[in-house]
């Protein structure tokens, strides 16, 4: 087992043992639910929209090469500077060198899960600079030297009560638990870093080949002020992020707004297209885009599992995922966690120590039927399992399976194997929970159903 | 309005051959009442799911095979349990993709029902003229509602028991944990899903929870005997045989 097995499954009895964290998250996605369901409602038809939204992706995916060309093309003609990286350090290296070449001193960065895969924060701090997050959740978590929980929602794992122990232990301010106060203390941190910062960072959510655009979708007005301030933007995101036309954000906006945060639409719309232009009174001097692939080319020349590409990286899956709601966030130890993270994680960081999150899953589907892009989430994570007994079976496993299958196809040892059972039980009953027990992961918990003496089979025959 | 006598191949799952023997005696006499014959072949046994869902697929091949040779000539083919239904139907076809097998696979897997499923979808039927005075709650498994999309059927046949109350829980849709050898590979996980499953029946103050799948009934029942509360596990079967 992985260092990373190990450690998933003693975080995950760590955390299904917190009842206060369990609720806490439940409550918080409980919420969110009745709002989705709302605002699903304002779509004419909600299944016929993921289903346009599915070929839309399928169409920007599977064309990726020319779409990503176009878009390049299109924003180096209004002065963005556009980088490739084929690595996470290529990227990190790639902004390095642009704040420093800047000279900046002060670095604001609203929220990016592509800055997290890629550890862009630490890459910055180990070179000499601070870097603020202006993404409320993410500044929380950032104050308290953590990852994001969920890759919407970064501090719902958070109480409000604990929020404001935050707030005045890291900043000496903290008038109560409300949110709005709490709101108003961070604002008035991040509006000083929004005027002294140099260099603002920020991610995307969709990119728009068709016209050479970044679209940005927040709530707080953040990133818009972290685009326009600072002298230097730079804005890194994945080659996934492609819509092939301006008119595709009339369906993707409201829809990631719906599906990912039970939203009609989100606060703030945004498309960036370059720096400040000629006769313009505002933006950023210079617009620097980071286009990262990190694996994402190997993923795309996988023909079965690369519609893990279209994911728009809403949430919904891990809104809607028992797993996620029991074990939390930062159990999975990923920069994306729940289900499209234990689907695609295997393909960005080595399938051998990763497969754990593919068998940690109960395969309800609840992420498929959740997903606005119609990945095919659990069946996902079944190629996974195969894909990684195919490199390396377990040889527990293996022996296992194999004994099993001759199991099945012998209904003589079949018999067999139910009437040692029924003879068994009354020793079984002797060590039952102890830890000679044999099927003590299954007893400690629960019951096991008694094994009757006669089966189904035996009474059929007897009929006959 | 019944259809005409049909020859039904009864797939009773291993575990629900080994421990669940009561849910499978009662799908039979449910068959038998509509005028049907069944048959359950001797040599059929398991479908190979707990092997393919843990990525050992060509393990579960043979197992599988052997089964698309007996069920080769049924009829009909009525799975009693929406998992292994899944796997018949859904992950068959997969299993044996671009094998010698495939059209078999595909003629099987068209020719196969999840009990509740052949019952009201193909039969028509959903009035089997059971009594079960009391009040339950439905639990939907995973496997038949999202794979096979088997949501209305259950409820069809329940409304139809006599002096049986039916009232549905806020998570009937939500995973019971159980997941085949996820249960115990991740115990903790497992017991943590159930548990709210548990409390979501509970809250009902149903006094059955019905499933199609008893692997989902093992799974909240061993929870719900820990616990010590009254309320119980049936398979729909059962219900329906009662009279």
């Amino acid at each position: 087992m992985s260092s990373y097995a190990t450690k998933f499954s003693r975080d995950a009895r760590r955390v299904t043992s917190d009842r206060r964290l369990r609720q806490t998250i439940r409550t918080a996605l409980h919420n969110y639910e009745i709002a989705r369901d709302r605002h699903q409602t304002a779509f004419r038809d909600w299944q016929t929209a993921r289903q346009a939204a599915a070929e839309t992706k399928w169409e920007a995916i599977n064309l990726l090469p020319q779409h990503l060309a176009e878009f390049a093309d299109k924003l180096a003609v209004r002065g963005t500077k556009v980088h490739w990286a084929s690595t996470a350090k290529q990227a990190s290296d790639i902004i390095v060198g642009i704040v420093q070449a800047r000279g900046a001193r002060s670095i604001i960065k609203s929220k990016a899960m592509t800055a997290e895969e890629i550890h862009l924060n630490g890459a910055l701090e180990n070179v000499g600079y601070e870097v603020v997050e202006s993404d409320l959740g993410e500044f929380i978590v950032q104050l308290r030297h953590e990852a994001p929980f969920h890759i919407v929602f970064p501090s719902m794992h958070l109480t409000r009560g604990e929020i404001k122990d935050l707030f005045q232990s890291a900043l000496g301010d903290a008038p109560s638990d409300d949110p709005e106060a709490l709101t108003m203390v961070a604002r008035r941190v991040l509006r000083k870093k929004y005027l002294t910062a140099d260099v603002g960072i920020t991610g995307a959510n969709f990119a728009i080949a068709e016209t050479g655009m970044i679209s940005i979708t927040e709530n707080e007005g953040n990133a818009r002020l972290t685009a326009a301030l600072p002298k230097t933007m730079v804005t890194l995101l994945g080659i996934e992020k492609i819509l092939p036309r301006m008119a595709d954000l009339a369906l993707f906006l409201p829809m990631l707004a719906t599906a990912g945060a039970g939203q009609p639409m989100t606060g703030y719309n945004t498309l960036y297209g370059g720096p400040r232009q000629y006769g313009e009174c505002d933006g950023p001097e210079e617009f620097h885009v980071v286009l990262l692939d990190n694996h994402r080319t190997e993923l795309l020349a996988d023909p079965q599992q690369r519609d893990a590409l279209h994911c728009i990286r809403c949430g919904a899956c891990l809104n809607v995922c028992p797993i996620f709601r029991n074990i939390g966030g930062h159990t999975y130890n990923t920069t994306y966690s729940g289900p499209i993270g234990s689907v695609i994680t295997p393909h960005l960081r080595g399938l051998q120590d990763w497969k754990h999150l593919s068998a940690a899953s109960s395969l309800c589907g609840a992420c498929t039927e959740a997903c606005p892009v119609k990945i095919n989430l659990h069946h996902h994570l079944l190629h996974n399992r195969r894909n990684a007994v195919k490199l390396k079976p377990s040889a527990r496993e293996q022996f296992g399976y194999d004994m099993f299958t001759s199991v099945m196809n012998h209904p003589f040892v079949w018999w067999l194997g139910k009437k040692t059972g029924w003879l068994l039980q009354p020793l079984h009953n002797i060590v039952k929970r102890s830890p000679l027990d044999p099927v003590r992961a299954w007893t400690k918990t629960r019951d096991l159903p008694p094994v009757p003496r006669h089966s189904f089979k035996d009474w059929w025959r007897k009929r006959k | 309005m019944h259809a005409e006598r049909m020859t039904v191949t009864l797939f009773i799952p291993c575990f629900v051959d080994a421990l669940f023997p009561h849910a499978g005696i009662s799908m039979v006499q449910v068959l038998e009442r509509l005028g049907h014959q069944v048959v359950c072949p001797k040599a059929l046994v398991c479908c190979g799911q707990p092997a393919f869902n843990s990525g050992y697929w060509d393990e579960a091949r043979p197992i599988a095979t052997r089964t698309l040779e007996i069920l080769k000539d049924a009829e009909a083919i009525v799975i009693g349990s929406g998992s292994c239904g899944a796997m018949v139907k859904k992950f068959y076809p997969e299993l044996f993709s671009g094998t010698k097998h495939a059209q078999l696979a595909g003629q099987i897997a068209s020719r196969t029902w999840e009990f509740s499923d052949f019952l009201v979808s193909k039969l028509g039927v959903t009035d089997l003229d059971a009594r079960f005075p009391a009040k339950v709650t439905f639990h939907d498994g995973c496997h038949g509602l999202r794979e096979l999309g088997i949501k209305t059927a259950p409820r069809a046949l329940l409304a139809e028991v006599r002096d049986l109350v039916l009232v549905e829980m806020a998570e009937a849709e939500t995973c019971c944990g159980f997941g085949g050898t996820f249960a115990t590979k991740f115990p903790m996980i497992s017991t943590a899903m159930g548990e709210a499953k548990c409390a979501s029946a509970i809250e009902t103050g149903a006094e059955y929870i019905v499933s199609n799948d008893s692997s989902c009934l093992m799974q909240i029942q061993g929870l719900l005997s820990r616990q010590g509360g009254k309320i119980k596990t049936i398979h729909l079967a059962e219900v329906l045989a009662q009279q």
